[in-house]
């Protein structure tokens, strides 16, 4: 059974059709790209499913339960989490303060207003924990405004990961860095991800990364699901290399 | 610098309190060391103190920046003055739990207008509402008193009324004083542990980045309107403090000008510490005094210290002292 189940999802922003009737499945532990030129659609069909933005006709299963109509909060708590394509942190709160944020959500206990952040231990350790995984541990008592792009882009998808989602949508996780830091960004959350069961969706444009990080790849073009399939028959697939760079496969 | 001092996972109660200790014995020695009229000015900065801190909650550290915060302030005055008129009440205990009530029901529904919009928008809103209060105040005045406003009569404070012996000024400098800086200290350390709490982390990340907030579980509007209640509330119970000082209210204090001088405070300390405020409020409440007396020009005067406040030293009093201590050091 898929964890997550699209049916003719919709969106439309006057006349350009940026989601058009996308049938799109996730099975459960499999790390998925999905990849397509610009204005393919990528983005919204995650801005939909996370609900950035809201539908205008179509269904969202999500753990065979209709999440068309739940609320950003209520997608979160079924275990649906995102990191942002521009990166999107709490520049002036530190790089632990940053993690621990998203482990009070999830707790229940970001509404405390009248007992110190400082006496939930576990919530500190935990959060510790989660940026020694990620490799910032050094960054703890930094501004998360302060430290460099990769390492930004690294944080993006712990505050994600800290929510403990069962589906973590990743929106170009190495747009902006260098490539010499790809790899090792990629490496990080892939072994990350892989080691804790979650299914991963992963949008990007570096086809080396899509190639080497993913189990499944889907292909989308004008706001359709152009080709869908693992990583050796979408780069045999014509009508995706010729879309993507515009000639055909040798 | 002055951000991770708003961060953090916050400094230890402990040594927030041995560090504040000197400043609460100076306030507590000084209406005996001070003349009368000088600490009657600490007393209204006090008070004025407690309704800036309200407000910095939602300009510091939720970043929502409200021009209408006269309202609440003056919700608090007048709420006193009616008890006075019809309930004929006198202590300051249930004045301070009237005005609680009424600014609670007051932000509590203003906020269901103005937490659904941020800058510009919500800063209007709450300048518009404001000024409904105003006009109301102004024009119903078989009610409030319209222009001549309400007289409220020096209170009892624990049951203890002014001796017929005492001066009314000596109850205000050593009794009032005493009583309102003993609230001041329980709001400061209230809004202490709320800023530093796990919804004081929320509103730091709501301001600094909505939409990721709102994508790690934070229910923007609901924390939104949270924190606009607390803040009102502060701002009126300083309203309740403020009157019996006063003497008087009057529509004045609902009036914009009123929500831009609580503004100027938060500028002027710095809004981006938690004593900014506190140190805005009490020094604006001299500044103005003395300004009034210096000058029938007072208002330019306060406008040229504003204008040069915000291009020089943008950080206020609070974040520039605070980077000077940290240039010193770093020099030692």
């Amino acid at each position: 059974m898929s964890l997550l189940l699209t049916t003719k999802l919709t969106k439309h922003f006057g006349e350009n059709r940026a989601v058009d009737g996308v049938d799109f499945a996730v099975r459960e532990g499999q790390v998925l790209a999905l990849i397509g030129s610009n204005g393919a659609g990528k983005t919204s069909l995650v801005n939909l499913i996370s609900g950035l933005l809201r539908a205008d006709s179509g269904q969202i299963q999500f753990r065979g339960v209709d999440v068309t109509a739940e609320s950003v909060h209520g997608r979160i708590r079924a275990g649906i989490a995102r990191s942002f394509q521009l990166v999107n942190l709490f520049d002036q709160l530190t790089c632990l303060d940053n993690v621990a944020l998203s482990i009070f959500a999830r707790e229940g206990k970001a509404r405390k207003l009248f007992s110190l952040a400082r006496r939930y231990r576990g919530i500190w350790e935990e959060a510790a924990e989660v940026l020694h995984r990620f490799g910032l541990d050094g960054k703890a008592r930094m501004l998360a405004g302060g430290i460099a792009q990769g390492e930004r882009k690294l944080l993006d998808v712990a505050v994600a990961y800290a929510l403990h989602p069962r589906l973590l949508f990743l929106d170009e996780p190495t747009s902006g860095v260098s490539t010499r830091e790809k790899a090792p960004i990629m490496d990080t959350i892939s072994s990350i991800v892989r080691s804790q069961g979650i299914t991963a969706v992963i949008i990007e444009h570096d086809m080396d990364i899509v190639f080497n990080y993913s189990d499944r790849i889907v292909c989308m073009h004008q706001g359709t699901i152009l080709a869908e399939g693992t990583p050796d028959e979408i780069r045999r697939n014509e009508s995706v290399t010729t879309t993507l760079i515009g000639t055909p496969a040798s | 610098m002055t951000a991770a001092v708003l961060s953090g996972e916050g400094r230890s109660p402990v040594k927030v309190v041995a560090s504040a200790a000197p400043v609460v014995v100076l306030l507590w020695v000084l209406p005996y060391v001070l003349a009368p009229y000088k600490t009657l000015l600490l007393t209204y900065g006090l008070v004025m103190a407690i309704a800036a801190l309200g407000f910095n909650l939602l300009l510091g550290y939720t970043g929502l920046l409200s021009f209408g915060h006269s309202a609440f302030f003056g919700v608090g005055a007048y709420a006193v003055a009616f008890m006075v008129k019809y309930l004929d009440l006198t202590s300051m205990e249930l004045f301070i739990v009237g005005a609680t009530v009424a600014s609670a029901f007051v932000t509590a529904l203003f906020g269901l207008v103005c937490v659904r919009y941020t800058r510009i928008f919500f800063s209007i809103l709450t300048l518009a509402l404001s000024q409904v209060l105003w006009s109301l105040a102004f024009k119903f005045f078989w009610v409030t008193g319209g222009t001549d406003g309400l007289r409220v009569p020096t209170p009892r404070l624990l049951g203890r009324a002014v001796a017929a012996s005492e001066d009314k000024t000596t109850f205000l400098v050593h009794a009032y004083y005493s009583y309102v800086l003993v609230v001041f200290l329980a709001c400061v350390a209230l809004m202490w542990v709320i800023v530093n709490s796990p919804f004081g982390k929320a509103l730091q990340a709501i301001r600094d980045n909505e939409t990721r907030a709102e994508f790690v579980g934070v229910q923007i509007w609901r924390y939104r309107w949270i924190a606009f209640m607390v803040s009102g509330v502060f701002t009126g119970l300083a309203g309740a403090l403020w009157v019996p000082l006063n003497g008087l209210t009057t529509p004045d204090i609902l009036y914009w000008p009123f929500s831009g001088e609580i503004v100027f405070m938060a500028v002027l300390g710095g809004f981006r510490t938690f004593s900014g405020p506190i140190v805005g409020a009490i020094v604006f409440n001299y500044l103005k005094t003395y300004a009034v007396g210096f000058t029938v020009y007072w208002q330019l005067l306060l406008g040229v210290i504003l204008v040069t406040l915000v291009l020089a030293l943008p950080t206020g009093i609070t974040g520039t002292a605070g980077q000077l201590l940290a240039r010193l050091r770093r020099a030692a």
